[in-house]
């Protein structure tokens, strides 16, 4: 099963997908382009994500595979849902997108070992992993000014119940920029595995449901425009659409 | 206890980015900072007065940082540094644990968030007419060292301006006001206690993790 989360007159419900649109947990119909979609996971807790990890995306960035997972953390105000806005602040031309599959934790645990690891999964869904290259710094990098800005974190559409994807490791992934294909992978080229990032951060913290990994991404990073419509799509698990819009534009009287 | 997400910052005490000398412009850093350096304390960190902090297999001693905590009340994003006060509704008086770490390159994750690693005293309202809070720490009743607000790199309106300028911070999320660049540390079996001028204090013990 996948579901939604979404905005619909007056009020938040979880929805489902329908052959006329979406199905509320309601029970009424509705248009897709009737609701605000937002972030899948109602209850977000530890978000972590991952830099390099993709073997393709560390040689494209001139730096050697990591010996560790190279693990950062961002706060829920990074989140957005689906066909929302991004901003791009003033002056900025360096911001790039990154198509990642995202694990939520459905039952929490510590050292939780790897053979046990997936069945720790609620879900899958998709995130698109905005970065600002312009405010890279070397401490802490890379850092909140890069990654923890408002809504550089869209999420959804879908949260797919773990049961339904046979292989997470195993889907290919795709990013369009104005329709233009600009990135695909592959999770096979995965350096660490969601199964090995849950026993990782297991081995040190305490992992609780609602908790999510964004598990970084592979090669084909290009830099965007304002007005530029952005699709990363993960096969089985959902295209999640977000468009970023400059200063100018995003603060434009609406 | 603390509902929110927990923001901290490095370097943030006159002086820090000036004891590291002449390293910030070699590799890997190759620069000072620009921005506040800050880092997310999870969840799972939060330990509650009189709680005990695991020292994990194989370590002897993990620093123990006195801070302060500002617990917003209103969602602030983008304010000026002249109204920044004004969304501060309550402090709070923490102790940040990390595991010993040289280098700043990385986001330190797997040592500042271990389970425990942020014991919090209890949250009180901003103390009236407070200008700067002293913040010091004692290992077994001996006292380590601290700083004062006063002696900020970044001012805590200024770091509140910073920080909200590109991410909000909502009711319930916590800023730390900083770290002293001198990390007192501590080992299993220490009382480890930080004491805050007019906001209270929490004392944890140290214990070598089962």
């Amino acid at each position: 099963m996948k579901r939604a989360r979404v905005a619909y007159a007056g009020a938040v419900f979880d929805a489902f997908p329908h052959a006329d649109g979406l199905k509320l947990s309601d029970g009424r119909i509705v248009s897709e382009d009737a609701v605000v979609w937002l972030p899948p996971v109602a209850k977000p807790g530890t978000i972590f994500a991952l830099g390099l990890n993709y073997a393709d995306h560390a040689k494209e960035l001139a730096f050697k595979a990591p010996d560790e997972p190279l693990a950062f953390l961002k706060g829920p105000n990074t989140l957005l849902g689906h066909k929302g806005v991004t901003r791009m602040p003033a002056g900025v031309v360096q911001m790039h997108y990154e198509c990642e599959l995202t694990a939520v934790i459905g039952r929490g645990g510590k050292h939780i070992a790897r053979a046990d690891a997936l069945a720790h999964v609620a879900g899958y869904t998709v995130a698109n992993d905005y970065a600002i290259r312009e405010y890279l710094e070397n401490y802490y990098r890379p850092n909140l000014r890069v990654k923890n800005r408002d809504g550089c974190t869209p999420l959804g559409p879908w949260l797919v119940d773990a049961a339904d994807i046979a292989d997470p490791m195993n889907l290919a992934l795709e990013t369009r920029v104005n329709g233009k294909v600009v990135q695909s992978g592959s999770t096979a080229d995965m350096i660490f595995d969601v199964a090995y990032l849950i026993e990782y951060f297991s081995s040190f913290m305490t992992l609780s449901p609602g908790d999510m990994i964004l598990t970084g991404t592979p090669d084909g990073v290009v830099y965007l425009n304002s007005g530029d419509v952005v699709v990363t799509e993960i096969k089985d698990i959902g295209a999640l659409q977000n468009t970023v819009l400059a200063d100018d534009a995003y603060y434009a009287p609406a | 206890m603390i509902t929110g997400t927990v923001y901290g910052v490095m370097l943030n005490v006159a002086g820090g980015v000036e004891a590291l000398g002449e390293a910030v412009n070699a590799a890997p850093y190759k620069a000072p900072p620009v921005a506040p350096i800050l880092y997310i304390k999870t969840a799972n960190t939060f330990l509650a007065d009189g709680g005990m902090v695991a020292v994990p297999p194989g370590m002897d001693e993990l620093e123990v940082q006195p801070t302060l905590g500002l617990v917003f009340g209103r969602t602030a994003t983008r304010v000026t540094e002249a109204e920044a006060l004004g969304y501060v509704a309550a402090v709070v008086p923490a102790i940040d644990v990390c595991v010993p770490h040289a280098s700043l390159y990385r986001p330190a994750v797997r040592h500042r968030c271990r389970d425990g690693f942020l014991p919090l005293g209890a949250v009180v309202p901003v103390p009236a007419g407070a200008n700067a809070f002293d913040i010091r720490i004692s290992i077994n009743g001996e006292d380590r060292g601290g700083f004062s607000t006063a002696d900020l790199a970044r001012s805590i309106p200024r770091l509140i301006a910073e920080v909200t300028d590109f991410m909000t911070l909502s009711p319930g999320d916590v800023l730390l006001v900083g770290l002293s660049h001198a990390s007192p540390r501590a080992r299993a079996g220490d009382k480890v206690t930080a004491r805050v001028s007019g906001a209270g204090q929490v004392s944890v013990r140290l214990e070598a993790e089962q």
